[in-house]
């Protein structure tokens, strides 16, 4: 009976094109990129080369962050500019498992110089990869929800909301900065080798990583489109719009908020996670705050409230970015204000808003 | 001294008329709304003020249950802070609020207070101008509104057709799958009294349902309110006077945070302080 009516709820999260787009999409990643890296051979035009493959998976990571953030900014109306942190402590999670695993009984360096001789108590656990597994979720869901309680329940909004979390990724930044905080400082945690027993320099061990990327994506999405098609995604829209409507109709909106910015965070983190070991490194770099403005414009570019915009937006504004960062590394910066400016005078509805008149998450 | 004053205060509290009872049949931590005495809303002695500026003076104010009552007054007599105090928008500096016997509003958020069955219509109209008719109907509809039940939430067969019968009601069945923001401002006035009534309150606060509506639309909302009471107790918040006259049974007559006069549409009219103060500019 329960498992019937979860089907059908299956059913109704889209309509029966956009679920051939959706199998299609998914066909193309976890099938056919496998057979154009693996069995097509080098010499072929058509044979998929081994960077490619780690590149689409990390951008598959971005686009998790960005439907996180379109999550709690597109249909919550809750803009935050501080996701890097929960990226970054899934990140910091996942390179402290293959500290662990790749150096064995050796201790890092940097856990030398502070006078360390075995590895200390928050180091503890990390050996584990269900230890791990377990805290990817649950140490950026914990700080979120922390955070959430005092800024939603004193009420704060807008623009507010916005500065502080920048100052809360900022604050991270600089805590990790530290080589007292035990993770490494400014050069953060690298020279990774093995994860679950398979040596990360390896093709198999590329393929696995976009393989679980490419998956943990199209979960992700099913997962947020759940949400958004719900009674519950109804409520998230209409605080967006009137929460004091909201409140009156005798929804309590904090419950709302904080649900929905944990669930936005914990993605967050699992995408930090999977994005570390096809990086090779995590360091603070991830918590500067305009690392956490640049998801933002991500999702923006992409049209918010939509979902498949937010992962849209992700992929362009990476290509771009991988292409700028080689070509003209000085315009960069240039290039991305640009982009934000444009979309933000010509496109408030996105590249989405120039497919759909109105559809969608009518954001 | 200052015990006496204290034990006199509790023993006060506790042989209150209206709460006698609880003295054998302690409430719950989370009391059903109980009108056994035929009174929806006890406020006594509601003061607030706002930097200095007074805006209940120490307001006291009973509503029986099924009452449909018509506050007048004019402006910034107090009334939008009135009802904000009922729905926990406003925390009053001193006084008593309480829902039947047994609800004290003062100890309850808004959402809280909205589920004990409060409603409110505020006076600009709102409703969630991005969802469409139905879905507007189908929030505000009588459920529970934990966060699991909303994640896997749908409508039963009973609830379509409460839904249905709204619609009718409201006439805004054609224009069921319309967003809410494309809306006349007729009918968004109307969507809101019918997502009100979705809630299924005890206790309607209405403030200024007909402003901006035209002549019929003001004889049908007259003959709806007038419907609602009896079942509902009412609550309305009007600038109108022909409207009044048209529905008020009871009037309250607010001046400068307080009650100047209470009674019939007649009695109140012919009081001289009302006349000088409010009804004197009209006529």
């Amino acid at each position: 009976m329960h498992s019937s009516s979860t089907i059908s709820h299956l059913g109704r999260l889209h309509s029966g094109t956009a679920w051939v787009i959706l199998a299609i999409l998914a066909f193309l990643a976890l099938v056919v990129v496998p057979v154009l890296y693996w069995f097509v051979p080098p010499d072929s035009p058509f044979h998929m080369p081994g960077w490619m493959v780690t590149l689409a998976g990390r951008f598959l990571a971005l686009a998790m962050v960005a439907l996180a953030l379109d999550l709690i900014w597109g249909y919550t109306g809750i803009l935050s500019l501080g996701h890097g942190v929960f990226f970054a402590m899934g990140g910091y999670v996942m390179g402290a498992h293959l500290t662990r695993v790749s150096y064995e009984d050796r201790l890092p360096n940097f856990l030398q110089w502070l006078d360390y001789s075995d590895w200390p108590w928050y180091w503890a656990g990390f050996d584990s990869f269900l230890f791990t597994l377990l805290m990817i979720a649950l140490v950026p869901g914990v700080l979120a929800f922390v955070f959430g309680v005092l800024a939603f329940r004193s009420r704060v909004r807008g623009v507010y909301f916005a500065i502080i979390t920048q100052a809360l990724t900022f604050g991270g930044m600089h805590l990790f900065f530290r080589t007292e905080t035990g993770f490494g400082g400014d050069t953060g945690l690298t020279n990774f080798t093995y994860l679950l027993g398979l040596d990360l320099g390896t093709p198999q061990a590329r393929l696995v990583l976009f393989w679980v990327s490419a998956l943990a994506l199209i979960l992700a999405y099913l997962l947020c489109r759940w949400i958004v098609t719900s009674k519950l995604g109804r409520v998230l829209t209409a605080v967006r719009d009137a929460e004091n409507r909201v409140r009156f109709t005798g929804y309590d909106p904090l419950r709302y908020k904080l649900f929905v910015w944990v669930v936005s965070a914990v993605l967050c983190g699992v995408a930090g996670a999977l994005y570390v070991p096809q990086t090779g490194v995590i360091n603070p770099s991830e918590m500067v705050p305009s690392a956490s403005i640049e998801m933002a414009i991500w999702v923006a570019l992409g049209g918010r409230g939509t979902l498949v915009g937010a992962i849209l937006g992700a992929g362009v504004v990476n290509v771009v970015k991988t292409w700028a960062t080689s070509a003209h590394p000085d315009l960069w910066l240039f290039i991305l204000g640009g982009i934000f400016i444009f979309v933000t005078l010509l496109m408030p509805r996105g590249v989405i808003g120039l497919f759909s008149r109105r559809k969608e998450g009518k954001a | 001294m200052n015990g006496v004053s204290q034990g006199l205060e509790r023993f006060r509290e506790t042989m209150r008329r209206d709460r006698v009872f609880d003295l054998v049949n302690n409430p719950a931590e989370n009391p059903a709304l109980d009108v056994s005495h035929g009174m929806a809303l006890y406020l006594e002695g509601i003061t607030k003020s706002f930097d200095g500026f007074r805006a209940l003076d120490d307001l006291t104010l009973y509503i029986g249950d099924g009452e449909l009552r018509c506050i007048i007054g004019p402006n910034g007599a107090g009334k939008t802070t009135l009802m904000d105090v009922i729905t926990g928008k406003t925390r009053p500096d001193a006084g008593t609020a309480w829902f039947g016997n047994r609800i004290n509003l003062l100890r309850l958020k808004e959402h809280e207070i909205a589920g004990k069955g409060i409603g409110r219509k505020f006076q600009k109209p709102t409703v969630f101008e991005n969802h469409s008719v139905h879905e507007n109907l189908e929030l505000a509809l009588h459920a529970d509104r934990g966060l699991l039940t909303s994640l896997t939430w749908k409508l039963n067969g009973e609830q379509r057709d409460q839904l249905d019968e709204t619609l009718e009601l409201i006439g805004l069945k054609e224009r069921r799958d319309a967003p809410a923001g494309s809306l006349s401002h007729g009918q968004k006035q109307w969507l809101e009294i019918g997502s009100l009534l979705m809630q299924k309150p005890r206790l309607l606060l209405v403030d200024e349902p007909v402003a901006g509506m035209s002549g019929q639309e003001t004889e049908a909302t007259a003959e709806l309110l007038t419907s609602l009471a009896g079942r509902h107790s009412v609550v309305v918040v009007e600038h109108d006077m022909d409207f009044v006259r048209s529905i008020a049974r009871q009037v309250t007559v607010l001046h400068q945070g307080s009650v100047l006069a209470e009674g019939r549409m007649d009695e109140v009219q012919a009081d001289p302080r009302v006349r000088e103060v409010y009804l004197g500019e009209e006529n």
